[in-house]
């Protein structure tokens, strides 16, 4: 069992045209930025993106919008992205929005092995449009399947050569979730040790959900919103 | 004279209650936690993954990992946790977390809200809205009372796609505190200096006025 890569490149290496694709992160924060960066740079189009958000124009998912790689994503919130408005208005991109619990359940049941869930999100609202309803105990719910990803790109704080996954801070949102849920689950980390090294008490994500793993390098990590208060 | 966004604040923290989980939505209930009142301990949960936010970061201590749910650099508590999104969801919709106060641009008296989209306008997404309406226990809107044309945004009906059904309790608007009852929107409190007509005049939906409505006192 190897699944320690190179680099990024070598991580997606098999990622094809149309593939569906999850990528961790909430916002810019948590984001697998070795990998969009080595997406961009392989130049794959046509694909479907299950992320929460969709980037800022010139970093995160933003940068494969630039470049025309996506077909459809979908996402809870895709503000803060004035080309991803410009390409869906134009009709170049397709996008479906979903609430941001339901994207995050809809991830998890895929990675616990169940087809769908039950959730009270948009009873009563669009979202509800041509869903199956049903009522327990008093209250309605929609059925939600499960989502079916080809690949799940995730970014954690710390790895272990076996695939073991620790994240840091709110960084861990949908990381976690969507590395369960991937075919195929790619780990980039800012700090890759032998297995063995990593308390399997803090362990967030199992490895036997993560098929390739690499050492991250030049984190960014862009600050959307930065606020502070004074010292006074 | 109108409440300010800030007094808006001030009046939905006195809603807070010692020991609560609560959720503050983007926007005025960000505010509410620069008012809540002392010897009342709350815990705010950010839901994308995080019980016991703390105050923004002085500066040169930001830190990109640590965002809330608006994206902005917070701090942490003693005493806080991280989680992933579907846990965070899941406590939500468990009915775990006591309040949520979010913004709306029109709630009907039947307490359906309408907040995330506008036909003809480039459409941002709905977030963490429908699940926080649907599931939580109490849910507090901080609002204007009309919009810039003057026109009620406490409607019948909302004419905009709603983001949840029958799920708002209360309203704390620049005008009034109203609850939402079986029979329409009731009016507990009126803003200093505003008159009763002048909420029946801005309240499209049905409006109950029962009694002398009391004045909202500010320290």
């Amino acid at each position: 069992m190897n699944k320690v890569v190179s680099n990024a490149d070598e991580a997606i290496r098999d990622i094809a045209d149309g593939a569906v694709l999850m990528l961790g992160g909430f916002g810019l924060c948590g984001i697998p930025e070795n990998c969009i960066t080595a997406l961009v740079k392989k130049g794959v189009k046509q694909l479907t993106c299950i992320s929460n958000n969709a980037g800022v124009d010139d970093f995160g998912i933003g940068l494969m919008l630039q470049h025309k790689q996506v077909k459809k994503m979908i996402s809870s919130y895709v503000g803060e992205n004035a080309e991803f408005e410009r390409q869906l208005l134009g009709g170049e991109l397709e996008v479906e929005l979903i609430p941001q619990g339901t994207l995050a359940t809809r991830c998890m049941a895929a990675g616990y092995g169940m087809p769908a869930i039950y959730t009270p999100a948009g009873v009563g609202t669009e979202v509800a449009a041509g869903k199956e309803t049903r009522n327990f105990n008093g209250k309605d719910y929609l059925l939600e399947y499960a989502f079916d990803a080809d690949f799940a790109i995730v970014k954690a704080w710390k790895g272990d050569t076996d695939g073991n996954l620790i994240y840091k801070e709110t960084a861990r949102n949908f990381n976690p979730l969507m590395a369960m849920a991937g075919k195929i689950t790619i780990a980039e980390v800012e700090e890759l040790v032998p297995a063995g090294k990593l308390d399997p008490n803090l362990i967030h994500t199992p490895g036997i959900y993560v098929h390739r793993i690499f050492q991250g390098m030049n984190y960014e990590k862009r600050i959307e919103q930065r606020t502070i208060r004074k010292k006074v | 004279m109108s409440l300010t966004k800030e007094q808006i604040a001030q009046r939905i923290a006195g809603e807070l209650k010692d020991g609560y989980y609560v959720n503050l939505g983007i926007g005025i209930p960000t505010l509410v936690a620069n008012y809540i009142p002392a010897g009342i301990n709350v815990v705010l949960q950010s839901e994308n993954g995080l019980l016991g936010m703390g105050p923004f970061p002085f500066e040169g201590e930001e830190d990109p990992d640590l965002i809330n749910a608006g994206k902005q650099t917070i701090t942490t508590v003693p005493g806080s946790a991280f989680f992933d999104s579907a846990m965070s969801f899941g406590m939500i919709r468990a009915g775990k977390v006591d309040l949520t106060v979010l913004g709306a641009m029109e709630v009907s008296d039947q307490g359906d809200i309408a907040n995330w989209k506008i036909p003809g306008k480039m459409v941002k997404g709905m977030g963490g809205a429908m699940d926080l309406v649907a599931s939580a226990k109490n849910i507090i809107v901080a609002m204007m009372h009309t919009n810039p044309k003057g026109e009620s945004k406490l409607l019948p009906e909302c004419l905009l796609p709603l983001t949840g059904v029958k799920c708002v309790k209360k309203i704390v608007s620049d005008i009034a505190v109203l609850e939402i009852t079986p029979q329409g929107f009731k009016l507990l409190e009126r803003a200093p200096g505003v008159s009763v007509e002048e909420i029946k005049a801005k309240t499209a939906g049905r409006l109950i006025v029962e009694g002398g409505i009391p004045e909202m006192k500010f320290d």
